[in-house]
């Protein structure tokens, strides 16, 4: 309750420097955000740095929420490796393991087959029509690393969409309303 | 300064971070272990050999697969994912992989083991050399932590021979 009076009491004492100085501030922590997620694409050198592991095909190593840190590199891709990649009709990006590799001689071509280690088949049904096999261009990095759960968060958010508004909302009048 | 908004970000800030640290350091004792494994693998029988309407060459063989993995698990180890690949090169392949069987092993009592299996993936080249081919079977295996860094690292078992003509 006194929380509320608190804020209803700031909202009250407005003055034009003090809410220029909160846009300020919040486009600084928009702009810092942003900075570091680039970085992180610099230094690991792959398009999407983390992701969140969204289905159940690689259990019971990644749980759904899980976070999965990721790492491109100049590294040809070998079999066992955990791989990220994007097929060309489908929006979000599927990680699983290479359990074949062919590599060719002269242009360092190679073809890649993945599976789920949770699946029974192998990803053959889930890339594009007529498409067998994976190429480098279609890999967005490999698994290094992982954080356990951290991610459930962004799957509540996706699923139910409310919920990222209402957190948006409280936080754009969090800001609003502190006095610093 | 004291409100509850500040004392309750304040502390969900140093517990997040807490709980960061801990996972990053229960990853580097994962460091400090050094794993010795061992395995062998035998073909049991070649059952199956031969070229397919596409073209491509197909090879079924019965395995038997033993090793000892079990120095690999620590107390920061989720599971083990174990996988035997035949590893090849063609004229125009100069490195071919194809994983012939794999496994999880979700515990350390489980870490040795022996047995006899047919490949679980189909063993298929690009295009038609594998008659008379050398090959080497080689067991990967990857670590996959509670938290943290992955490790993977294999043993290379050399000196395997496919039969000369089809059958």
């Amino acid at each position: 309750m006194g929380f509320i009076g608190d804020s209803i009491d700031s909202l009250k004492s407005f003055s034009v420097r003090h809410t220029i100085e909160q846009v300020i501030t919040l486009g600084m922590i928009v702009s810092s955000a942003l900075i570091i997620w680039k970085f992180l694409m610099c230094v690991t050198g792959s398009e999407s740095p983390v992701v969140v592991v969204l289905s159940e095909s690689m259990e019971p190593a990644f749980q759904r929420g899980d976070i999965l840190f990721l790492r491109m590199g100049e590294d040809p891709i070998r079999a066992g490796e955990i791989v990220v990649f994007n097929i060309d009709r489908r929006e979000i990006p599927i990680v699983h393991r290479v359990i074949k590799v062919h590599e060719r001689n002269d242009t360092r071509y190679i073809d890649v087959l993945t599976k789920g280690d949770n699946n029974d088949q192998d990803d053959r049904v889930l890339y594009a029509p007529g498409q067998q096999w994976l190429q480098r261009e279609h890999i967005m990095g490999r698994a290094v690393g992982f954080l356990p759960y951290v991610g459930y968060i962004t799957i509540i958010m996706t699923e139910n969409p409310i919920i990222k508004y209402v957190l948006i909302g409280a936080l754009g009048l969090l800001a609003i309303t502190s006095k610093d | 300064m004291h409100s509850f908004s500040f004392r309750a970000n304040a502390l969900l800030t140093f517990s997040l971070t807490i709980l960061a640290l801990m996972c990053a350091m229960a990853s580097l004792t994962d460091n400090f272990n050094s794993p010795s494994p061992t395995a062998t693998v035998q073909i049991l029988n070649v059952n199956r050999f031969q070229k397919k309407a596409s073209g491509d060459d197909e090879v079924g063989i019965s395995l038997d697969i033993s090793a000892d993995l079990q120095s690999l698990f620590t107390w920061n180890t989720k599971q083990v994912f174990v996988f035997l690949a035949a590893e090849y090169s063609t004229p125009k392949n100069s490195l071919n992989q194809v994983s012939l069987w794999d496994g999880i092993i979700p515990a350390k009592e489980d870490a040795k083991f022996s047995i006899k299996t047919k490949n679980k993936y189909r063993f298929i080249d690009q295009g038609s050399n594998l008659r008379g081919r050398d090959f080497n079977l080689t067991l990967h295996w990857h670590v996959m932590p509670k938290t943290g860094k992955m490790f993977a690292d294999k043993l290379v078992l050399p000196g395997f021979r496919l039969p000369e003509s089809y059958r």
